[in-house]
């Protein structure tokens, strides 16, 4: 007897409960598109942030409802994204195709890092927000890299590691310009430029240059020469320090060679292939006007008639003729 | 008749803190602690389905199980009870206040089978606690936990950025700080 009653109560109760829970789960249903669930499967996941939304599920439900772009997660493969897109229905109009600017994380700072470089030794906390509250780092320049890695620790896909001489380096490869190493630096060192460009300023500090020169070996005191050498109209100097404008700088290198300093440097990147100029000499009518435009001199000819050809070495592959040639007749074609 | 719920109510914050001294609601206590803002959301939902919990569990023991003879039922129809309600504040406040289910939502669903929730629960009809009594103890337990979280994910907040051997470091550290914080909570114990 005492069993049945166990039994109804206990399924009675159970009973009750689960009617009501169906009864709301009706009753309060709140509608989620599920092309938002499908949109987040298809992304990283990784909720880096470097969308601006937080997290994966921000962007999803930003992409279906605020329509905003897939191509905003930077880190996401093109395969998925297009998965996205055909999902929303979104590539129906083929928008002509804008060849995806891939970046990476640029660490501005070159110091050297022997005892002669520095005020003190940090035994503190290994952080660099904590080291910069202390006399403002351990080192003689206000500007250098602290060089304790909390923009390792902010980096959510391991790209960034300290390497020799106390400076961070940056594993392109890995590198998805997310961004959080960026605010996690407290001297703001660390830029997100494209990853095929070679040429950087490594230094960002605005002091004048003797001060400079006292602290660093490497520094921008702001002397202008690379802003003279330039051909392209790439570089300024602004508050005693050089900044590369990326939009115009072809990568010539003609900077890096000037700099007293050696502040700029150009990156040896073993899968960046730098192009060149050729010319097809059927077509070539002799006009000068690519010798005339050249700003290296890499192209012969100059008499008029005259067949022109590069000349091997010079080219840097600007591709200011190509845009010029009145009968489209050169072409870039990768070096090597 | 206040005094008492006073005494009640003080001795579940600090003397028989949930976590620090009765050793209930552990996973949460390591689980959630990482972050001061996660730690904030959990304590508020905690103290929350504590309230509600104690006062469905109260009339369900007083009005079902006594006049049934089934006491012996406690603890099953309890479980049962609690993850209903939870699942079912879960969906009203998803739909009523979609701005509490921002802030609070993620966390309703841990805490379905949290043994603090079922122990305070036990311990209001062990106690033999009138309604008021109950909701005061569990009010009291649900504001202890929300301190004893805070506190921990504070303190871990800090031991983040600081030189940790590194055996030590992540679990074996936290575990250390949670059993100094147990053993500093017992200070209290003379209070009432």
């Amino acid at each position: 007897m005492q069993i049945l009653t166990a039994v109804l109560a206990l399924g009675i109760m159970g009973f009750v409960f689960g009617a009501v829970l169906s009864f709301a789960s009706k009753k309060f249903e709140v509608k989620v598109d599920p092309k938002i669930e499908q949109t987040l499967e298809l992304l990283p996941g990784a909720n880096c942030g470097g969308c601006g939304y937080p997290g994966c599920a921000g962007l999803a439900e930003a992409i279906v409802t605020k329509g905003a772009s897939p191509t905003l997660c930077p880190v996401m493969a093109a395969e998925n994204r297009k998965k996205i897109e055909d999902l929303l229905g979104l590539n129906k109009i083929d928008a002509p195709e804008k060849k995806p600017v891939y970046k990476a994380a640029l660490v501005k700072c070159n110091g050297l890092d022997t005892d002669e470089y520095k005020k003190f030794e940090y035994m503190g906390v290994p952080n660099c927000q904590a080291a910069v509250l202390l006399q403002n780092g351990p080192w003689l320049c206000p500007h250098r890299c602290m060089g304790l890695g909390s923009c390792v620790a902010a980096c959510p896909f391991d790209a960034i590691k300290i390497g020799p001489h106390h400076l961070p380096e940056v594993d392109e490869e890995k590198c998805v310009a997310c961004g959080k190493c960026v605010l996690a630096c407290p001297k703001q060192l660390i830029e997100l430029v494209d990853k095929e460009k070679t040429v950087h300023v490594k230094c960002n500090s605005t002091d004048r240059g003797v001060e400079v020169r006292k602290v660093c070996k490497v520094g921008c005191i702001g002397c202008g020469l690379c802003v003279k050498v330039c051909a392209y109209d790439a570089i300024k100097v602004e508050n005693n320090l050089a900044h590369i404008d990326y939009e115009k700088c072809v990568g010539c290198g003609a900077c890096v060679a000037k700099c007293p300093q050696k502040t700029i440097i150009m990156e040896n990147k073993p899968n960046f292939k730098g192009s060149v100029a050729v010319i097809d000499e059927e077509a070539c009518i002799g006009c000068t006007i690519c010798y005339k435009v050249c700003k290296f001199s890499a192209i012969n000819g100059g008499t008029p008639k005259e067949k022109h050809s590069i000349i091997p070495g010079k080219c840097v592959g600007c591709g200011l003729c190509v845009e010029k040639c009145p009968k489209k007749c050169i072409k870039m074609v990768d070096k090597a | 008749m206040g005094a008492e719920l006073l005494a009640i109510f003080i001795v579940a914050i600090f003397i028989e803190n949930v976590v620090l001294s009765q050793v209930l609601g552990l996973c949460p206590f390591i689980g959630v602690s990482s972050k001061i803002d996660s730690a904030v959301g959990m304590g508020m939902a905690v103290i929350f389905v504590m309230l509600l919990a104690s006062v469905v569990t109260w009339s369900i023991q007083n009005f079902i199980l006594i006049p049934l003879q089934l006491e012996y039922l406690q603890t099953i129809s309890f479980i049962l009870v609690i993850a209903s309600l939870v699942q079912f504040v879960e969906m009203v406040v998803r739909k009523v206040a979609p701005a509490l289910y921002q802030s609070l939502g993620v966390f309703l669903p841990l805490i379905t089978t949290n043994c603090a929730v079922l122990g305070i629960s036990l311990i209001n009809i062990k106690r033999g606690y009138n309604l008021v009594e109950a909701t005061v103890n569990a009010g009291g337990a649900g504001l202890g936990f929300f301190f004893a979280l805070l506190i921990m994910a504070g303190i871990r907040e800090r031991l983040d950025i600081s030189d940790i051997p590194e055996n030590m470091r992540g679990a074996p550290i936290a575990f250390v700080t949670a059993g100094l914080l147990a053993t500093a909570f017992m200070g209290f114990s003379g209070l009432v």
